[in-house]
């Protein structure tokens, strides 16, 4: 087990990259800490699993070096790096059983019988297929196959790191839940470093400690789900996540107020000058809609059980807000926003308040 | 809903049942024709029973040409199935040398069998064919039309290189079909060269190879026109194959009955065979999906 380091890194599908657009990576220095729950989390395309194939020395980089502990592995075979995957569709031996596939790593690197016998039962046990190790993997179905790939990936127990690239899409709704109960059960009592790819955020706040969200090829921010949620460093974390995503505002900021047509919003702290398009963000969850505040018109309500999210129009601009049980949308809507809890973007990145 | 009988829909069919019934069942019912009775000439038959396969069962000749054959047909298929795999693994997977492959495997499939026949015919000539003439001039004794050994190598190498395409383009489809996951999990898993094809390629291939195998075996059972251009069944009877038999005994030496009698069974015995292999090899396929 080591710390993965990304040392100024960057990947190009193509032979002569020439321009910013050409990099399915842009440059990147991050550090994965040993022992660490990450899940990458972003749209489709945006350079997940080409990330994930360069950590696991499928792709190589065309630009900087990739680390484990102090060994450059840049150049160093899969095989090698003693790293364990799983894929988003099920790689099974069709023509071995349950029992040879959980047992193939093992086998290659020349394991002793007792020992992976011992471990392919502790595997079976924890992807529930111990009575069914002797079936051939091939009439499986596909979430059972998975489960088998799953257990593969984590039948060795000395693996740098194990990389997941959304690998419950397969899987029944229910299935995916216990499987990520699982995940994290085993994490907390091997601390093997987990690599969790997934484009569903629900799926990336309740597995990883720290959350790395991807977009366009760039990591734009790397925290934990707390810090996504509060303090977004780009704007796309703020829409990304959270359902609605976070209210984007084009405005002027002034000191401590952040002026939109004709009204003026407390920011809760103070700015300095802004260059470039200026937004100012906040969640819905930190907007109230009462008879008090600036006024709104709303579009409609949507019942999501829970809680009901208003679509509404605020000096030209579209807002979404969380209205809690119970309470109800007056005959005059009026809007408040919770002080402290809004976030100022320029160029979509995010701005610090002074003194902070 | 409720539907509708109606009858008339057989009038449709009516078209490519006479079809079918001038192009085969009418010829095949004129050497079932033939098969049980005697002629001589004039369109007058006698009644023979079982007489011509009676007699036909019995033949040495038969025996021999049929030894002949299966032979011809396992060693064919022994060379070109592990040949035709080997080279679809070595062929590139993609880009301009992929379609150059391509094209350069399926050339021999174009060629029409008697100018196979007529090529290696030259080609193994010791006088003026680039072959025989250079094995002559390095000091190796081959000549086809007189060593029997000699005759059935330059058979076999003729089929190997005409029909090997055929394996090796079916075993490339099959391979191109595998996921590139499957290889990027076997070298996680640190799987050898060979446990990647015992464990991934050949299964995801055994679809295709037992078409291959087939194709090759029906093929090959019924040879005839390359092998007749070159050696024309000799030296002697050496590389007289079923096919080359029959037609020697039907349109040589007219012997309409047993060559009748003969044509039926060869015709079972390709069905039976193909039958049991198809059969066998499914077999295989649902015990294993137990």
């Amino acid at each position: 087990m080591s710390q993965i380091t990304l040392s100024n890194l960057a990947h190009s599908y193509l032979t002569n990259p020439t321009s910013d657009a050409d990099y399915a990576l842009k440059e990147m220095d991050h550090v994965w800490q040993d022992g660490g729950a990450y899940a990458l989390l972003g749209a489709s395309g945006c350079g997940k699993t080409t990330l994930l194939n360069i950590i696991s020395g499928l792709v190589r980089p065309s630009q900087g070096r990739v680390l484990f502990g102090d060994r450059d592995v840049t150049d160093a075979a899969t095989t090698e790096r003693n790293i364990a995957q799983v894929f988003q569709f099920p790689v099974v031996y069709d023509t071995m059983t349950v029992r040879d596939n959980l047992a193939f790593p093992l086998r290659n690197r020349g394991m002793d019988a007792g020992y992976i016998a011992k471990r392919v039962g502790q595997i079976a046990k924890m992807i529930g297929m111990e009575d069914i190790l002797s079936k051939k993997a091939r009439g499986l179905t596909a979430d059972a196959k998975q489960k088998i790939s799953l257990g593969r990936g984590m039948v060795r127990e000395d693996v740098n790191a194990i990389l997941f690239d959304e690998p419950l899409t397969v899987i029944d709704p229910h299935m995916k839940w216990e499987l990520r109960t699982q995940l994290k059960d085993l994490h907390r009592e091997f601390g093997h470093t987990m690599i969790y790819v997934t484009h569903d955020q629900t799926e990336a706040l309740t597995f990883a400690q720290k959350v790395v969200v991807m977009h366009e090829g760039r990591v734009v921010q790397m925290g934990t789900p707390e810090e996504l949620f509060e303090t977004p460093a780009h704007t796309f974390v703020g829409y990304f996540i959270g359902s609605p995503g976070m209210n984007l505002f084009d405005a002027e900021i002034a000191g401590q107020e952040a002026r939109l047509g004709g009204v003026s919003v407390p920011l809760g702290a103070g700015y300095g000058q802004t260059t470039g398009r200026t937004q100012i963000g906040i969640r819905p969850d930190y907007v109230t809609i009462s008879d008090q505040g600036l006024p709104v018109t709303v579009k409609r309500v949507e019942d999501v059980g829970r809680h009901r999210i208003v679509r509404a129009e605020f000096q030209g601009q579209a807002l979404n807000a969380i209205l809690a049980e119970g309470m109800s949308v007056p005959a005059d809507p009026r809007v408040a926003f919770a002080p402290g809890k809004i976030n100022v973007y320029a160029n979509d990145w995010r701005v610090s308040p002074q003194g902070a | 809903m409720e539907k509708t009988q109606n009858n008339k829909a057989w009038f449709l069919v009516l078209p490519v049942l006479l079809l079918v019934a001038f192009s085969a069942i009418l010829p095949l019912m004129t050497v079932v024709n033939y098969a049980f009775n005697d002629t001589f000439g004039n369109n007058e038959f006698f009644w023979a029973g079982i007489d011509w396969f009676d007699e036909m069962v019995h033949s040495d000749r038969l025996h021999e040409a049929l030894g002949r054959q299966a032979l011809f047909s396992l060693i064919i298929l022994a060379i070109e199935v592990p040949l035709g795999i080997f080279i679809a693994l070595n062929m590139p997977k993609k880009g301009f040398w992929a379609s150059f492959c391509l094209v350069l495997m399926a050339l021999p499939l174009l060629i029409p069998f008697n100018v196979v026949g007529t090529i290696w015919q030259i080609f193994g000539r010791v006088d003026i064919g680039l072959l025989g003439h250079t094995l002559a001039a390095m000091g190796i004794d081959y000549n086809y039309t007189n060593d029997p050994i000699d005759a059935w190598i330059t058979v076999v190498v003729m089929d190997v290189w005409h029909w090997t395409s055929l394996v090796a383009l079916l075993a490339y489809a099959g391979l191109q079909s595998i996921p590139q996951a499957y290889y990027q999990a076997a070298k996680i898993d640190q799987a050898t060269r060979w446990s990647v094809f015992r464990y991934i390629e050949l299964p995801k291939m055994k679809g295709v190879l037992l078409i291959a195998v087939l194709l090759r075996f029906m093929d090959s059972f019924m040879i005839y026109t390359e092998p007749f251009v070159v050696t024309g069944g000799g030296p002697g009877n050496s590389t007289t194959f079923l096919s080359i038999d029959l037609a020697k005994m039907a349109t040589g030496q007219f012997d309409l009955g047993p060559a009748a009698a003969f044509s039926i069974m060869y015709f079972l015995v390709i069905l039976l065979i193909s039958w049991v292999f198809y059969t066998v090899m499914t077999n295989l396929d649902r015990e294993e999906n137990r």
